[in-house]
């Protein structure tokens, strides 16, 4: 074999690569060695250890948050280089440039969001795979004296044809970290694939096994020895501040041991997590409410629905032909959208310490860079001298992209000079989380000879960028607002998307594939509203709007096939349809529903998606049915309503989720396809609403135009 | 001190009587695989077995726990061994996980009572709340127990 190019700075090391900041002081079974990186391990590179006893154990840049991660990103690096998933261990990365995701367009930063991780790491994970792949049968050859190119490897072992000749990658490491790294070593043709697009035992989670005996160490089971739980009494009012605090029947409570003001509320540490939370309901504090005090929910859709008609500050996000001068049958509706809680099924917690200059956390955090930053912040020491251990989360839906948890937990835990577990309650997390935006959506369309001439769009929502990013938004359009508006896969000649800022005082947030899951409820509701006006059928009306073959057309009729579309339904049963485009990714859904009483039945769901190539079909099923699940529970029940400045909801009794009963049977159709991977943790969240609409204005005639059905069926 | 009787073992804990079991376990006997959810017995992440019978603890008074067998996820087996933990990796029900020993524990009191039960049953015994939706797993999983009971 050829000497591969090489720089003398890449050669390998075998021990600190990874810095001793990776050691975990709490051990996380099925996840990691607890001491991190040995020094008898090989690491060719930031994503890969592999030791002598035949472990590989592969870094985690996103969080795994029940989307799958832990196992779709090490398919793709085992796949190439040529391992087993069996023998694979999976390590949360800590914060580093070196696993930031690119593909969010944010910057260097660790981040799992967007439905990104599989398209971010599709390449750098192979690669990095392959490399240590070359590294390993270069050794072997070496070993044995012996042409490369007459080896072979397959589940962790290199052979030679022809002859017994054979090793362990693990028996091999010392030799392969005295190797040159190579560059440009050659991916797998996806024929050569073993564990991508692979079903069946050798493809299951690997975080499954631990998730059945109680064993995942999610950010609640973190354990710290001395440390205290804190429960924090925060301002019932959005952004209102404590005025003055009396802590006498708090601190009588049996367990607790401290009482102290953060910048969040008021703290009360004890010695379990009961005795907190029983001191939080004891603290009497006086509140500066401040100037959301006002708010109310009904006054907020007033004044959205102000904006619009005034169109104050409305911005162009897309201008096609002349939307405003064409003739033909004119259709103008509006449409409004509730704010909505994540309702992660774990609590929001995080556990920190500070100590000596320095600062550890541990937390369920789905933006570790973001979190230690954070962290530094609060503990007032510099950025290098925290340490971030991220952990199993229990739910991500985008609430832990956010950081304020992390915050609490270092703020406490220096206060009370020691380490400490910041835990939530159900009513905390539930009345102080970064809601959906509330959103009022203005639309209206021209039929000619039963074809959509012209489409208008006027969005008006709080923006998710004016807070994180606000450099990210053009033109004073906030586009992370505005998918499945702007990108309409639709052809329509013309076609006017305008955005209006609604600032209002409500801590927003992203909810799984924001803003899409609202927006996708408006464009596929409107445009069913259009087919019957225009007497068509609803897949007929939008096929004839999209290019034959299109990757959209192709989901819509696939959706429609296996769903039986067209055919006589039991009586009382109507089939509605929705499109979708998130991620990267293509979407149909077909829901079954009758109505039953005020409320609708869902029967049957089919979805069928285009993901591109798929690395773990199981996954993609269980992902399109987990995400058509969420999307189901918004869409029957899901809202946040304000009363003077307070959320009404506390729980799971007044903001309710679906249960079993409730759940259909859901089929997942995959399209085949060689296209480079695409999202699929949020793709079915946004059309299951529209579908049902759409089936239930088949059923009564009735167009819905809010969510959720509970009150719009009321 | 109050004494309980968990997983087979007598454990004494230092707590006030009105503790909720579900604290006792996670806190004082560090059992961590019985999860809080919501403190009001609704979303059933807290689901124990008590003299068998599936049990939300988070509302339930450690002092009513006293003299009856306490049964936690860790008690069903540390490898997977037991029917339900297997037919959960079969069908590879899981997703975010954090529910799912609620889940398990639930399912496992309904097939102890009830072998072979139909949807409806399923239905009306598992209210426990999964935010990643794994429902329709979950009752293939309850399902495949039954048969390989």
């Amino acid at each position: 074999m050829e000497s591969p190019v090489f720089d003398r700075a890449d050669f390998i090391r075998l021990t600190g690569m990874l810095g001793a900041g990776l050691a975990l002081a709490i051990n996380v079974p099925g996840c990691a060695p607890a001491a991190g990186p040995s020094a008898k391990e090989f690491a060719p590179n930031a994503w890969v250890r592999i030791a002598p006893d035949d472990t590989v154990t592969v870094m985690l840049g996103k969080s795994e948050m029940g989307q799958g991660v832990a196992t779709g990103l090490p398919t793709m690096l085992a796949d190439e280089l040529d391992a087993s998933l069996q023998q694979v261990r999976i390590e949360f990365a800590p914060p580093g440039s070196q696993y930031a995701d690119l593909k969010m367009g944010m910057g260097p930063i660790m981040i799992t969001g967007g439905s990104t991780s599989i398209a971010d790491m599709w390449i750098p994970l192979r690669t990095a795979g392959a490399t240590a792949r070359a590294m390993l049968v270069a050794a072997a050859a070496k070993q044995w004296g012996v042409d490369p190119a007459s080896l072979r490897t397959s589940d962790g072992v290199v052979r030679q044809e022809g002859s017994d000749r054979r090793a362990s990658y693990g028996s091999l490491v010392a030799i392969a970290a005295t190797l040159p790294v190579p560059a440009n070593v050659p991916l797998k043709s996806r024929d050569q694939f073993t564990l991508i697009g692979k079903t069946g035992k050798t493809a299951q989670r690997i975080d499954v096994p631990n998730k059945v005996n109680g064993k995942s160490v999610f950010g609640i089971d973190v354990r710290v020895p001395g440390m205290l739980y804190a429960a924090i009494a925060r301002s019932p009012v959005f952004g209102g501040r404590v005025k003055s605090f009396e802590a006498t029947k708090a601190k009588a409570v049996h367990g607790v041991t401290h009482v102290v003001q953060v910048s969040n509320g008021v703290a009360v540490v004890a010695k379990n997590t009961y005795a907190a939370f029983q001191g939080q309901r004891a603290l009497n504090i006086v509140w500066n409410e401040g100037p959301n005090a006002h708010l109310n929910t009904p006054a907020l859709f007033a004044a959205a629905e102000e904006l619009g008609r005034t169109r104050k500050n409305e911005r162009v996000a897309l201008l096609k032909g002349n939307p405003g001068h064409v003739e033909g049958r004119v259709f103008e509706a509006t449409y409004r959208g509730p704010l909505l809680a994540h309702a992660t099924m774990e609590p929001q917690n995080a556990t920190a310490h500070v100590h000596d200059g320095a600062c550890e956390v541990w937390a369920p955090t789905q933006g570790p860079t973001a979190a230690q930053e954070a962290a530094a912040k609060a503990a007032g020491v510099p950025l290098e001298r925290v340490t971030l251990h991220t952990t199993f989360l229990g739910g991500g839906f985008g609430r832990r992209l956010e950081t304020d948890f992390v915050t609490e937990a270092v703020e406490v835990s220096k206060a009370i000079r020691g380490p400490v577990k910041v835990q939530w309650s159900r009513e905390d997390d539930t009345q102080h989380d970064f809601y959906r935006p509330m959103s009022v959506n203005n639309v209206r369309a021209v039929l000619q000879d039963g074809k959509v001439v012209s489409l208008s769009h006027q969005v008006v929502q709080a923006s998710l960028l004016r807070r994180a990013l606000p450099r990210l938004m053009k033109n004073g359009v906030d586009f992370s607002s505005m998918a499945d508006v702007v990108d309409v896969p639709y052809r329509i000649p013309n076609m006017r998307v305008t955005y209006i800022e609604h600032e209002n005082g409500i801590p927003i947030g992203s909810v799984r594939a924001p803003q899409a899951n609202w927006n996708d409820f408006v464009t596929e509701s409107f445009i069913d509203e259009l087919a019957h006006a225009a007497g068509k059928d609803p897949l007929a009306f939008r096929l004839a709007m999209l290019p034959a073959g299109s990757r959209s057309a192709r989901v819509l009729k696939l959706a429609a096939d296996k769903a039986g579309w067209g055919e006589p339904q039991r009586p009382g049963i109507a089939q509605g349809i929705a499109h979708v485009f998130w991620g990267g990714t293509y979407g149909a859904l077909v829901a079954e529903v009758s109505l039953q009483g005020k409320m609708p039945k869902v029967h049957r769901i089919v979805t069928a998606v285009d993901c591109g190539t798929v690395v773990n079909p199981d996954i993609v099923t269980q992902q399109s049915q987990g995400a058509a699940n969420f999307g189901l529970s918004a869409a029957l029940s899901g809202k946040i309503t304000i009363q003077n400045g307070r959320v009404q909801q506390s729980n799971f009794y007044d903001f309710t989720v679906l249960h079993m009963a409730d759940a259909p049977p859901i089929e997942v159709h995959i399209v085949p396809s060689s296209e480079p991977p695409s999202g699929i943790g949020e793709i079915f969240v946004p059309p299951i609403a529209p579908a049902i609409a759409n089936a239930i204005f088949k059923l009564n005639g009735k167009r819905l135009r809010s969510l959720p059905f509970s009150d719009a069926l009321a | 001190m109050i004494s309980i009787i968990v997983n087979g073992e007598q454990r004494d804990v230092d707590v006030a009587p009105d503790t909720p079991l579900l604290w006792v376990l996670r806190d004082e006997l560090n059992l961590t695989g019985t999860k809080f959810g919501c403190g009001v017995a609704q979303c059933g992440c807290c689901t124990v077995h008590l003299d068998g019978v599936a049990t939300r603890t988070c509302v339930l008074p450690v002092s009513q726990a006293v003299g009856k067998q306490i049964h936690t996820v860790e008690s069903l087996s540390s490898d997977n061994a037991h029917r339900v933990q297997k037919a959960w990796i079969a069908e590879q029900v899981p997703q975010c996980g954090y529910c799912q020993s609620g889940q398990i524990m639930a399912a496992t009191a309904l097939l102890n009572k009830t072998p072979h039960p139909t949807d409806a049953q399923i239905d009306q015994a598992m209210t426990n709340i999964c935010r990643c939706g794994t429902y329709g797993r979950i009752r293939a999983a309850i399902h495949r127990g039954a048969a390989e009971a």
